[in-house]
C-alpha cells in the first residue's frame, strides 16, 4: 500500500471514534503483555515468593511480601494483577501464533486450490467446506484431547480448527482475481507460474485475509480461554487468562468473585477491542458498503 | 385538454458524504391524457431518478428538494409515504428494466398479482384470480388462468416483462412510468412489447412516460420527446419535429449517432467526450465541454427557450 | 424430485462413511486406552488379556470393519470407564442436550430474525445501532464467560434462578424432560440463555445483512411501486426471501450449538452428552468419544439432508433444476 493510500485509509478509520479507542486498547494490551515481566509488581511464576497465607485475598490487601495487591490474589496466593499481565502475554502469544500459522497454511492451500483447478480444486474445497460446517470448538476439543496438553499441541489444535476459514477466503479472492485479464496475460508469459502467484495473486488476497486474521486471532484467544477453562488447554504452569478464570470459578459461589472476574474483564476487553478494529477494517475494505 | 401530470421545476438531489449530487435539477413538463412521452438521455442524465421522483420512491440519501408534481391537479410533492402508497399502483404505476429482478422468484405469478390487487381493493381470491387472468390475456399471455400458478422462472424474459406490465395495469392507472422496459429483451420481443404497449395506451387512455437511452425505440413509440442532459431538460418537442430539426446540439449528436442515420459501411458518428460527473459540474451550460458550437456565451446557463410546441436550452441552437 | 432426494441421500451416506473412517482413525491415532482401564502395576498377562478383550490386537482395518459393522447394528461398544453400553450411556444423556439445544436455537432464531430484520430495515435508527452493538458483544464475549456472569448475577447475587442441574423432570414417552415443570423451567433458563446468546448475535447479523440487501433489490422496489403496504412487503416478500439464508444457518447452527453445549453443560452441570464427552476426553474413554463424534456427524448430515429438502420446498427454482 502506498503512503497516500495508507493515509487515506487511516483518515477513514479515524472517523469512527469507537474503532480508534479500540485500536488504542489493543495496542495498550499488547504492550502490557510484551512488558509483563518488567512491569508486573510480582513474578507470579516464582513459587518461592508465594505464600498460601496470601491466597484468595480481596483487592487492596497488603500481602506478606509487602505488596499492595490492587486486584487481590488468586488461590495460590499470586498477585492477580501480575497474573493477569502474564496471562495476557500467554493468551496473545497463542492467539498470534495460531493465527499466523493458520493464515500461512490456509492461504497457501486456498491459492493452491484456486490455481490447481479441475478435480484437485473440487476435492480440496469440498473437504474445506465440510470442515467449515463442523464446529471449530469440537475439533479443537478432540485434538487437544488426542495430542495432550502443552503450548505446541494447543496451537496445533487451534490451527486445525481455523485454517479452513483462511483457505476459503484466500480461495475466493484468488479465483476472483484469476479471472481478471492481467493474470491470464501474466500466466501466458514464460514466467514461472509461482512467480505470478507471488507477485500478483498473493498481494490481492491479502486485504480479505487480514480481515479474517483479526477476527480469527480474537477467536483463537477466545477458544484457547474456553479450552483452558474446561481444563483441556495449557498446563497449570502456564496460566493463560482462561485458566485464571477457571481457577477462580470454584470460589465464585462463596462471593470471592474477583479471582475470576478481573481476568475475565481483561479477556473481554481484549477480544471486543480486536473485533471492533476488525469490523471497521472489514467495512473499509468492503466495496459493497462504500458510498 | 388539461394535462394528467404536470411537473414543474422538479429538483431531486442526493446529499452524499462527498457532496450534493443534483441528479434532477429543474425539470418541467406536462403529460396529456393517453399521451406517450419519451424521456431520453445517456445513463447518468437523471432520467431514471426523474421517474422514481414521480412515484415518490427516491432512495436515500436522495430527496426531492424542490418543485411540484401534480397528478390531475393534486400535488404529490410533500405527501407522506402512506399517502403516496395509496397513489402508487392505483394512479401511477411503474415498470422496470430487468424483468428477472422485479418479480419475486419464490412466489407464483398469481400470488404476486393478488398481492398487488389487494394493495388497493378488497377482493376475494376468486375475483383476484379472474382479474389477474384477464390482464395476463390482455398483455398477450396465452392460457392465462393456468399460468397464474406458475413461478417467474418458468417464464421467458419477455413473458416476465408482460407479467410486470399486467401488474402495472391492474388498477388502470392514469400514468405508467416505464423505465427502459425493453432494454433487457431481444429485439423481436422488444417490438412485440412496444406494439402491445401502444395498443394498451390507446385502449385504456393510460398516459406513459417512456424512459430510455435508446432514441430509436422511443421515437417509434412516443408522440413527444424530452431530452435530458446532466439533470436538466435540454430539448422538448413533437417526436417527428425533434428528429427532423433538433435544436440542441446534444440532441443533434444523439440523432447523428443512430445507426440508421449512417450510410451503410460508414463509421458511426458519436458525441465526443463523456457524461460529466454531476458532483463537479462546470458553471454554465453542462454540455459546453463536448459541444462543437460552444461560444463565450455558453459560460452562462442557457434558459429553456420556447417556441410553439418546441423548447430548447441552448444559446446557439441549431438552425430550424 | 424423487431423483433429487435419492441423490442427496446417497451423498449423505457417503459423507457418513467418510466421517466414520476419519473419526475412527483420528481417535486411534494417539493415546493408548489400555493404560487407562488397567492399573499401571498390572502384570503383562492382565494387560494382554485386556488388549484382547477390547480387540486392540487386531489390525487397524479389521478393527474398523468390526467397528463399522457394530455401528450399523447400533452397537457402539462399552465405555471403558462406566462399563455400560455406550449407546445406553448416550441415549440417557441425549434428551437433556436436545432439550437445551432446541430451546436455545429456536428462541435465538425467532428473536434474532425479528431484531435483525428491524436493524436492517431502519439501519440508521438508534435502536438498530443498539441492537448491533449488543450483537457485537454477544459475538465477541466467550460463551463460558457469559455463563459465569449469568450464574454470578442471577444465582449468586440475586438468587432468582438455580445455577445448575436439570431440576424436576417429568417422563414423557419414557424420557425425562425439564421444560414441563416450573422447577425444570427455572433450571433451564440460564443455560438456555447462555447457549442462545451467541446464536442470537449471529442471527441478528445475518438477518440484518440479508434485509439490507433484499430491501435494495428491484423486487422490493417494484412491490413498492405497485403500492403494496410496507407490512405486506416485509411479511410476504422479505421474510420469504430471507428464509433461504436463515434456514441454511439454522441447520448449521443446530449442529454447532450441539457442540457448544459442551461448554454450557460443564458450567451449569447440565447432565447432557456435552458434559459426558468432556469427562470422557479427560480420561480418554475412547468408545464414548467415538460414539459422540459419530453421533454429531450423523446429526450434521441428517440436518443438512433435511435442509436440502426444505430448500426444494421453498424455492421452486431448485425444484425445477434438480428434477430436470
Amino acid at each position: 500500500m502506498s503512503a497516500a493510500r495508507a493515509a487515506r485509509f487511516w483518515a477513514e478509520f479515524a472517523e469512527n471514534r469507537v474503532a480508534v479507542v479500540a485500536l488504542v486498547v489493543v495496542v495498550a494490551m499488547a504492550l502490557l503483555a510484551l512488558l509483563a515481566p518488567w512491569i508486573s509488581p510480582q513474578d507470579p511464576y516464582d513459587l518461592s515468593r508465594l505464600s498460601l497465607m496470601d491466597a484468595r485475598r480481596p483487592p487492596g490487601f497488603v500481602g506478606s511480601g509487602g505488596y499492595v495487591h490492587l486486584l487481590g490474589t488468586d488461590p495460590q496466593g499470586r498477585d492477580l494483577l501480575s497474573a493477569i499481565f502474564h496471562g495476557l502475554r500467554i493468551s496473545i502469544q497463542i492467539g498470534l501464533a495460531a493465527g499466523a500459522v493458520a493464515l500461512t497454511l490456509g492461504a497457501a492451500l486456498g491459492i493452491f486450490a484456486a490455481n490447481a483447478g479441475g478435480r484437485t480444486e473440487a476435492v480440496l474445497m469440498r473437504i474445506i467446506d465440510l470442515q467449515l460446517s463442523f464446529p471449530a470448538i469440537l475439533l479443537a476439543l478432540v485434538l487437544v484431547a488426542l495430542l495432550g496438553q502443552g503450548k505446541a499441541q494447543l496451537i496445533a489444535a487451534l490451527v486445525a480448527a481455523q485454517y479452513a476459514y483462511f483457505a476459503r477466503t484466500a480461495y475466493g479472492a484468488a479465483t476472483a482475481e484469476r479471472r481478471k485479464d492481467y493474470i491470464e496475460a501474466a500466466l501466458a508469459t514464460p514466467l514461472p507460474a509461482w512467480r505470478v502467484v507471488l507477485r500478483h495473486l498473493l498481494p490481492n488476497c491479502m486485504p480479505p485475509l487480514i480481515v479474517v486474521a483479526t477476527v480469527q486471532i480474537a477467536n483463537s484467544i477466545s477458544l484457547e480461554a474456553t479450552l483452558s477453562f474446561l481444563g483441556l488447554g495449557l498446563p497449570v504452569t502456564e496460566p493463560s487468562l482462561g485458566m485464571l478464570i477457571a481457577n477462580g470459578f470454584p470460589y465464585m459461589m462463596s462471593g470471592r468473585t474477583w479471582i475470576s472476574v478481573y481476568p475475565g474483564i481483561a479477556l473481554i476487553i481484549l477480544i471486543v477491542a480486536i473485533n471492533i478494529v476488525g469490523d471497521q477494517v472489514r467495512d473499509q475494505l468492503n466495496p459493497r458498503l462504500r458510498r | 385538454m388539461t394535462p394528467v401530470l404536470e411537473v414543474a421545476d422538479l429538483r431531486t438531489h442526493f446529499l452524499t458524504r462527498a457532496g450534493v449530487v443534483k441528479a434532477v435539477d429543474g425539470v418541467s413538463f406536462a403529460l396529456g391524457r393517453g399521451e406517450i412521452l419519451g424521456l431520453v438521455g445517456e445513463s447518468g442524465s437523471g432520467k431514471t431518478v426523474t421517474g422514481f421522483s414521480l412515484i415518490g420512491l427516491v432512495d436515500p440519501p436522495g430527496r426531492i428538494v424542490g418543485g411540484s408534481i401534480r397528478l390531475e391537479g393534486r400535488e404529490l410533492v410533500g405527501l407522506s409515504q402512506p399517502e403516496l402508497r395509496r397513489i402508487r399502483g392505483r394512479e401511477i404505476a411503474m415498470i422496470f428494466q430487468d424483468p428477472i429482478a422485479t418479480l419475486n422468484p419464490l412466489l407464483t405469478i398469481g400470488q404476486q398479482m393478488e398481492m398487488a390487487l389487494r394493495a388497493h381493493q378488497r377482493v376475494s381470491p376468486r375475483a383476484a384470480a379472474a382479474r389477474s387472468a384477464q390482464l395476463l390475456e390482455q398483455v398477450g399471455i396465452p392460457s392465462a388462468a393456468e399460468r397464474l400458478r406458475a413461478y417467474p422462472h418458468q417464464f421467458s424474459g419477455g413473458m416476465r416483462q408482460r407479467v410486470a406490465i399486467a401488474i402495472a395495469l391492474l388498477h388502470q392507472p392514469r400514468v405508467i412510468i416505464a423505465d427502459e422496459p425493453t432494454t433487457a429483451l431481444d429485439v423481436s420481443i422488444q417490438a412485440q412489447i412496444l406494439h402491445r404497449m401502444r395498443a394498451l395506451a390507446r385502449e385504456t387512455g393510460t398516459a406513459m412516460v417512456w424512459i430510455s437511452h435508446d432514441l430509436a425505440v422511443v421515437s417509434s413509440l412516443a408522440s413527444r420527446l424530452l431530452v435530458m442532459y446532466a439533470g436538466r431538460l435540454v430539448e422538448e418537442g413533437p417526436t417527428a419535429e425533434v428528429l427532423r430539426h433538433p435544436r440542441h446540439p446534444y440532441t443533434a449528436g444523439l440523432i447523428a449517432s443512430l445507426p440508421a442515420m449512417a450510410p451503410p459501411g460508414a463509421p458511426l458518428r458519436q458525441i465526443p467526450g463523456s457524461t460529466p460527473s454531476l458532483m463537479s459540474l462546470p458553471p454554465g451550460c453542462p454540455f459546453r465541454p463536448r459541444c462543437a458550437r460552444a461560444s463565450a456565451a455558453c459560460a452562462q446557463m442557457p434558459p429553456l427557450a420556447r417556441a410553439g410546441a418546441r423548447a430548447w436550452a441552448c444559446h446557439r441552437p441549431e438552425e430550424a | 424430485m424423487l431423483g433429487f432426494v435419492i441423490q442427496r441421500f446417497l451423498q449423505a451416506v457417503l459423507v457418513m462413511v467418510a466421517m466414520s473412517v476419519i473419526v475412527f482413525a483420528g481417535v486411534h491415532a494417539v493415546g493408548n486406552p489400555v493404560d487407562i482401564v488397567i492399573p499401571p502395576d498390572a502384570t503383562q498377562d492382565i494387560r494382554e488379556e485386556a488388549i484382547r478383550r477390547l480387540g486392540l490386537d487386531r489390525p487397524l482395518w479389521e478393527q474398523y470393519l468390526i467397528f463399522a459393522g457394530n455401528l450399523l447394528e447400533g452397537d457402539f461398544g462399552r465405555s471403558f470407564v462406566y462399563n455400560v453400553p455406550v449407546l445406553e450411556l448416550i441415549a440417557g444423556r441425549l434428551p437433556a442436550t436436545l432439550e437445551l439445544v432446541l430451546i436455545s436455537v429456536i428462541s435465538a432464531t425467532i428473536l434474532g430474525v425479528a431484531l435483525g430484520v428491524y436493524a436492517g430495515y431502519r439501519p440508521e435508527g438508534w435502536l438498530a445501532r443498539t441492537i448491533m452493538a449488543v450483537s457485537v458483544l454477544g459475538f465477541s464475549v466467550p460463551s463460558f464467560w457469559v455463563g459465569l456472569i449469568l450464574i454470578l448475577t442471577f444465582a449468586v447475587s440475586l438468587g432468582w434462578l438455580p445455577a445448575g442441574g436439570r431440576g424436576e423432570t417429568v417422563e414423557i414417552l419414557g424420557v425425562p424432560w425439564s421444560f414441563v415443570t416450573l422447577d425444570g423451567l427455572a433450571h433451564i433458563v440460564l443455560p438456555a440463555v447462555n447457549l442462545a446468546l451467541f446464536k442470537l448475535a449471529m442471527m441478528i447479523r445475518l438477518a440484518r445483512a440479508g434485509t439490507r440487501e433484499i430491501m435494495l433489490t428491484d423486487t422490493i422496489k417494484f412491490a413498492r411501486a405497485a403500492g403494496i403496504p410496507e407490512g405486506t412487503i416485509l411479511r410476504r416478500h422479505l421474510l420469504k426471501l430471507i428464509s433461504i439464508p436463515i434456514i441454511t444457518v439454522f441447520g448449521l447452527e443446530l449442529g454447532s450449538t450441539l457442540a457448544f453445549a459442551v461448554v454450557t453443560e460443564t458450567i451449569f452441570s447440565w447432565p447432557g452428552v456435552g458434559k459426558l464427552i468432556i469427562d470422557s476426553i479427560a480420561v480418554l474413554d475412547r468408545p464414548v468419544m467415538v460414539a459422540y463424534l459419530i453421533l454429531v456427524a450423523f446429526l450434521f448430515v441428517s440436518i443438512n439432508f433435511v435442509i436440502d429438502l426444505l430448500f426444494a420446498l421453498i424455492d421452486p427454482r431448485i425444484r425445477a433444476r434438480r428434477t430436470a
